[in-house]
């Protein structure tokens, strides 16, 4: 039944991928695939492709970086959207503009990817001081967090004129994606591939302290660690893609209810069914008001809200 | 062997275990017993490195237990605590499987696979191990949790109050498990337990807490008695022979 719905979820990422492929102003067809000419060429490789490219990754980093963090916070609610993690990582950016006014890519990433690590790290820390752990409060007080963060960004970029560069982080856009522009995500990658090493060790760390202790493991390193992946992860999409709401916290959360918590076999499913619901949506937006776009943000912002209400009246159930 | 000397533990300047001195002998079952809030679960904490000590010594094997690697110590001594409130939907096999985590650090062998098989049928559980825990009965999840600490396969099972949430019948079994472990396997298991009648038909060996300290330890036979109980629980415990065990009439 399992490998069964991994077939499903490939079969759809094939599907959507070739239509991704085929969607968009200047025509091509399945059938002129063959005799391409040079300007169909060039849309393929340096438009087309990258953005099918950076839906896929985006989609899978986000998602794996929400069922990372649940696991880790013991909350099905903690995700990058309802931690802090991608304001923080927002500020990240917006300090390496004012700090290097010409910061090349890495340089931004790389500050991008500390303020998200400081951010989620402090997130946790609050976590652990807070008495009253009911599952909404928890991310009712990172939205918070994530709020006032984005406060101290606003307030800088007010005062240093630069509000217009600073939103277009805030909201998800694949319309810009361009190669050359996106390469970046690929850093997301190698750290998927580490945090499918961890997966053991990640479910070990959800089981709590005094567990990981019986069974030999260092908690705290683990939980170093899935935070360093969630940040490199997260920081590398927001900086190429934006802001992707609610698809950290609603991707892990369908796997889980029909998969369980095991996340050594919850990782490609929930990779996937992460790069398929963002395909499906970047799809959707492409043609509901064709030739004009709805940005992916708004997209999954509205059927991702939709999900996470729906998951929050029926928590009741299970868990 | 694991020895106990001087230990002491506070939490907020209250002395909650206080000097205690015990070695708990190999291939044995040891009942911790006591009133509530005597410090019972603090020092199996201590003893199982779940929390630090303020004082004294504890010997694993003639090794301080903080001179050990954690990894190695944890496939030397399992705990399973009190209460274990865990909210992950893992299945029952799944959650054993975690228990040859020390061993196989994730990556499971044949060898380890037939420790998560045998630990499951020690439990009889089986029919159920492909449920997920937070869609078992308290007592399911409870034996569970055991199953893990069996295939855990440590010379030393530390469990506190393993009879919660279980029924006669799963409680007997339990105990049956641990009389098993312990003379089929050579196991050293400790466990803190409330009913006294199951820690004088099942253990070895008894120690009695009351406000941190050791008020009396020793075979089960010598604290089984009415003048002990009475210093341990302020109750006057009327104590009846059926056959060759005590049975305590704790109800009036
Ligand atoms: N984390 C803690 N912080 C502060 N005090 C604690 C903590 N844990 C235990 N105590 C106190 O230590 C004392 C002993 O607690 P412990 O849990 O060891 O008792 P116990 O014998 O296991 O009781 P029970 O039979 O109710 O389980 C209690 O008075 C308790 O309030
Ligand atoms: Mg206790």
């Amino acid at each position: 039944m399992i490998a069964m719905k991994i077939k499903y979820l490939v079969i759809a990422l094939a599907v959507f991928s070739v239509s991704s492929i085929f969607i968009g102003v200047s025509g091509i067809s399945l059938t002129d695939i063959f005799h391409l000419n040079e300007f169909q060429q060039q849309i393929l490789l340096h438009s087309r492709l990258p953005r099918l490219i950076s839906i896929i990754i985006a989609g899978a980093s986000m998602a794996i970086c929400g069922l990372i963090m649940q696991q880790l916070s013991r909350n099905k609610f903690v995700s990058p959207t309802t931690a802090g993690t991608m304001d923080s990582a927002r500020l990240g950016i917006l300090v390496s503009m004012l700090v290097f006014s010409a910061a090349n890519p890495l340089f931004r990433a790389g500050s991008a990817f500390l303020f998200a690590l400081l951010g989620t790290f402090l997130f946790m820390k609050i976590l652990d001081k807070i008495k009253f752990k009911d599952a909404i409060f928890i991310p009712l007080v990172g939205i918070m967090f994530g709020n006032i963060i984005g406060s101290i960004t606003m307030f800088f970029a007010y005062k240093n004129d630069m509000i217009q560069t600073i939103t277009a982080w805030l909201q998800g856009d694949f319309s810009m994606i361009l190669s050359g522009s996106y390469e970046l995500l690929y850093i997301s990658i190698p750290a998927l591939f580490i945090a499918y090493l961890y997966a053991n060790k990640f479910t070990i760390a959800g089981m709590g302290e005094d567990f990981s202790i019986n069974l030999g493991m260092n908690h705290k390193r683990v939980v170093n660690v899935g935070l360093i992946i969630v940040a490199i992860s997260t920081s590398v999409v927001v900086l190429t893609v934006g802001v992707i709401p609610f698809l950290g916290l609603i991707i892990p959360n369908i796997v889980s209810i029909y998969q369980g918590d095991n996340l050594r076999s919850n990782l490609p499913h929930t990779a996937l069914l992460g790069a398929v619901f963002v395909l499906f949506c970047d799809i959707l937006g492409r043609v509901l008001i064709y030739p004009y776009e709805i940005p992916i943000g708004l997209t999954v912002g509205v059927i991702g809200s939709g999900v996470f209400i729906y998951l929050l009246l029926r928590r009741k159930n299970y868990a | 062997m694991i020895n106990v000397k001087n230990l002491s533990k506070k939490y907020n300047n209250k002395t909650v275990v206080n000097n205690v001195s015990l070695n708990i002998k190999k291939g044995k079952i040891t009942s911790f017993i006591g009133p509530n809030g005597a410090g019972k679960s603090t020092l199996l904490s201590a003893v199982s490195r779940l929390i630090k000590h303020d004082v004294g010594e504890i010997m694993i094997d003639q090794k301080e237990i903080n001179s050990w690697k954690s990894n190695e110590l944890s496939k030397k001594v399992a705990i399973l605590k009190q209460s274990n409130n865990l909210n992950v939907r893992l299945t029952i096999r799944e959650l054993v499987s975690f228990g040859r985590f020390p061993y196989s650090q994730g990556n499971l062998t044949q060898e380890d696979w037939e420790k998560v098989d045998e630990a499951l049928s020690f439990m009889e559980l089986h029919d159920i191990e492909n449920q997920f825990l937070d869609e078992l009965s308290g007592g399911q999840r409870q034996r569970a949790f055991i199953a893990m600490v069996i295939a855990q396969d440590t010379e030393y099972i530390l469990l506190d109050e393993p009879l919660n949430n279980l029924d006669m019948k799963h409680s007997v079994q339990i105990m049956k498990v641990l009389r098993r472990l312990v003379d089929e396997l050579g196991k050293t298991v400790i466990l803190v337990i409330h009913d006294i009648n199951f820690a004088s038909f099942y253990s070895d060996y008894v120690v009695a807490l009351k406000n941190g300290e050791i008020i009396r330890q020793g075979p089960t036979n010598e604290i089984i008695e009415q003048g002990t109980l009475k210093e341990i629980y302020d109750m006057d415990i009327p104590i009846k022979q059926i056959d060759k065990c005590k049975v305590c009439v704790y109800f009036a």
